[in-house]
């Protein structure tokens, strides 16, 4: 990575290595309402097992993590039937070292009737990046999606203008997947050049 | 050579026919305009504009004076934050987070080191004195805040006095954030573990000066504005947005709370010790700009409530810690004020220079490399002046953050600029825009 040799550690400090996604999964009973939570989904949703492929507990949050073929019907589910009436966006995170689930989709739920809070997270592979979008089902999920496909290129089916946001239109790549390195665009001053970083640092 | 001509009056696109106004022809223009059948009209307004709150751009739809259409375009402030902050340790990110919404620094530093704690289990290890001290200069901040919401709002409705008068309040709180932190904007004061420094000699009565003052001179801009017939003119009814508008499109922060909802996370989820302090949810239930330009006014009331009894429990814990105990996580510098100003204590440079070979290293290894964080993800949410702001962090159990993201409430609420001012005149949509007061540093990030 960055043209890093070695240990791959051109900064420093370490952790440049790429890493995976945790795969562990949480057995019941999870504590707090999240037992509550996973009892009505499953009432009111019978293909929990389905739809579901693991829940995870950690540090006092819920994360369902949720296959992209069902994502939308859960939704549904949880905003009429759990009352889970808003969604904080959607924010992207890139594990280029986990094989086929590289792109992770994380959805902040809030419900104000109940006053809880739980995650959605769905992840896709690099090559089929593609999740259905939730603008049917919070308005507001509009521009966060814009964004995630904007810095990491998971594609929102269905999503009414899905465009960049933030970055130029014109721009080439997703800026904040990790093989998109920091600084390395060309800019050009009084005949020098900035090179990329990886070549800037001299610790070699 | 290009023979593209900018001053060019008009040109044909695919879109249809465009003409460049560059000022001074407008007469021009409107003749030209004149002679097509074409009754709609698509303006540009921003992103350099003085009445849209900062680099955001609205393309705007128009049938004469009435909006058919409003579309906002933003990232002209895009600055990379959150990418940057994946090569810089934890610590170094409050430099970064700060830089976000300009207008409210405490609180994005506060939102990421709540989520920073809370990754590293030691929610519960912050001492009480540091937590303190983050409410009291959260809710300073929430005072600066709102007063630039009430001055730049008034001011791009037209009224100029309100203005001066939130920008002295505003310089109060400066002030106190100077003495403090030594910084005005973009501190870099609340830490991960704690704040930065504990508050210099003397900073008590000093704000309880203020706040009294503040107290006194908040009745000027009340008197100016509330009730006062010509703005309650230009605000009453306009950029309307129900309850049912804010839960679908994510809105909160005074937009929700102008629906009648009193949803306010330092009271519906309490972080920093907020349960222990007496304050009010200010509401209206007009869905309106004025009614969101009330709450903002009665917030300012409650904040000084908060500020007065945080500084009752400051009292009472003086001399107490306001950085973690784990010196694996709390930074090691120690700061001392000496005759040529703030500076690293002399008694802690003579130790790890002079007599501790060990503290040397723990220095050195905590300041350039970090300390490691357990992997995994957390959402930490706040009530920032402008509603929700959410750190979604994920750590690989390095030095460093894996992914940094920020639900920024600017963001999230601009999008109801079309929801609050299509079908309105195009002079309302300053006001709506206004009232959903969007920072765009934060928006851009």
């Amino acid at each position: 990575m960055f043209g890093a040799r070695g240990t791959g550690d051109t900064s420093g400090y370490g952790g440049l290595a790429p890493t995976a996604a945790s795969t562990g999964s949480s057995e019941r009973p999870y504590g707090s309402y999240f037992d509550d939570v996973a009892d009505d989904l499953e009432r009111a949703y019978p293909l929990f097992s389905q739809a579901i492929e693991r829940v995870v507990v950690d540090r006092g949050e819920l994360t369902l993590h949720v296959k992209r073929e069902k994502l939308v019907e859960v939704c549904l589910i949880l905003r009429d039937s759990l009352k889970f009436e808003m969604c904080m966006g959607v924010s992207g995170v890139h594990y280029p070292a986990d094989a086929g689930r590289e792109l992770h989709a994380v959805y902040p739920l809030l419900s104000l009737t109940n006053n809880r809070r739980i995650r959605l997270e769905v992840s896709v592979p690099d090559s089929d990046a593609h999740i259905p979008t939730l603008v049917e089902v919070w308005a507001g999920n509009n521009w966060h999606e814009r964004e995630t496909f904007d810095m990491f290129g998971i594609i929102f089916d269905g999503h009414p203008g899905l465009t960049r946001i933030l970055m130029p239109d014109d721009w080439q790549g997703h800026p904040q997947r990790k093989d998109y390195a920091l600084g390395g665009i060309p800019v050009e001053y009084k005949g020098a050049t900035t090179p990329p970083p990886n070549e800037r640092r001299a610790y070699k | 050579m290009t023979t593209f001509d900018p001053y060019a009056p008009s040109r044909d696109t695919t879109e249809g026919t465009v003409y460049s106004v560059t000022g001074g022809d407008w007469d021009s223009l409107v003749q030209e305009i004149g002679s097509t059948k074409e009754e709609r009209v698509v303006v540009n307004m921003g992103p350099q504009h003085p009445s849209t709150h900062g680099v955001l751009r609205l393309v705007l739809e128009l049938e004469g004076e009435t909006v058919t259409e409003a579309r906002a375009g933003i990232g002209y402030l895009h600055t990379g934050i959150e990418k940057n902050m994946e090569y810089r340790s934890w610590t170094q990110g409050t430099t970064f987070v700060t830089r976000m919404d300009y207008l409210a620094p405490l609180f994005n530093e506060t939102a990421y080191c709540l989520a920073i704690e809370k990754l590293l289990g030691i929610t519960n290890d912050v001492p009480e004195r540091a937590s303190v001290i983050r409410v009291m200069m959260m809710e300073l901040n929430r005072i600066s805040s709102h007063m630039v919401a009430l001055g730049t709002g008034a001011l791009e409705l037209g009224a100029i006095s309100p203005m001066f008068f939130a920008f002295r309040e505003r310089e109060i709180v400066l002030d106190i954030f100077e003495m403090i932190s030594g910084l005005r904007m973009n501190m870099a004061y609340v830490r991960p573990g704690g704040v930065q420094q504990d508050l210099p000699e003397g900073a008590i009565p000093k704000i309880r000066d203020a706040v009294k003052l503040m107290r006194k001179n908040f009745k000027d801009n009340t008197t100016l504005l509330v009730g006062n017939s010509i703005w309650m003119k230009r605000t009453q009814g306009i950029g309307y947005l129900d309850l049912a508008g804010c839960t679908t499109l994510g809105i909160t922060g005074p937009v929700l709370r102008s629906t009648g909802l009193p949803w306010d996370l330092r009271k519906m989820q309490p972080y920093s010790g907020y349960e222990n302090y007496n304050f009010d949810v200010i509401t209206a239930d007009t869905c309106d700009v004025y009614g969101r330009f009330l709450i903002r006014m009665n917030e300012l009331e409650q904040s000084l409530r908060i500020v007065e009894q945080a500084l009752d429990k400051l009292e009472k814990l003086e001399g107490a810690p306001v950085m973690v105990a784990d010196k694996k996580i709390a930074w090691p510098a120690q700061l001392a004020l000496g005759g040529d100003g703030l500076g690293n204590s002399l008694n802690h440079i003579r130790e790890i220079m002079g007599t501790s070979m060990e503290s040397l290293i723990h220095h050195f290894k905590l300041v350039t490399e970090g300390f490691h964080v357990p992997a995994g993800q957390v959402y930490a949410a706040i009530e920032s002046p402008r509603g929700e702001l959410g750190a979604h962090v994920v750590s690989d159990g390095g030095t460093k953050p894996y992914r940094m993201h920020f639900r920024e409430p600017s963001f999230n609420n601009l999008q109801a600029t079309s929801a609050m001012s299509e079908g309105g005149m195009i002079a309302d949509i300053i006001g709506a825009v206004a009232s959903i007061d969007p920072v765009m540093g934060g928006v851009d990030r």
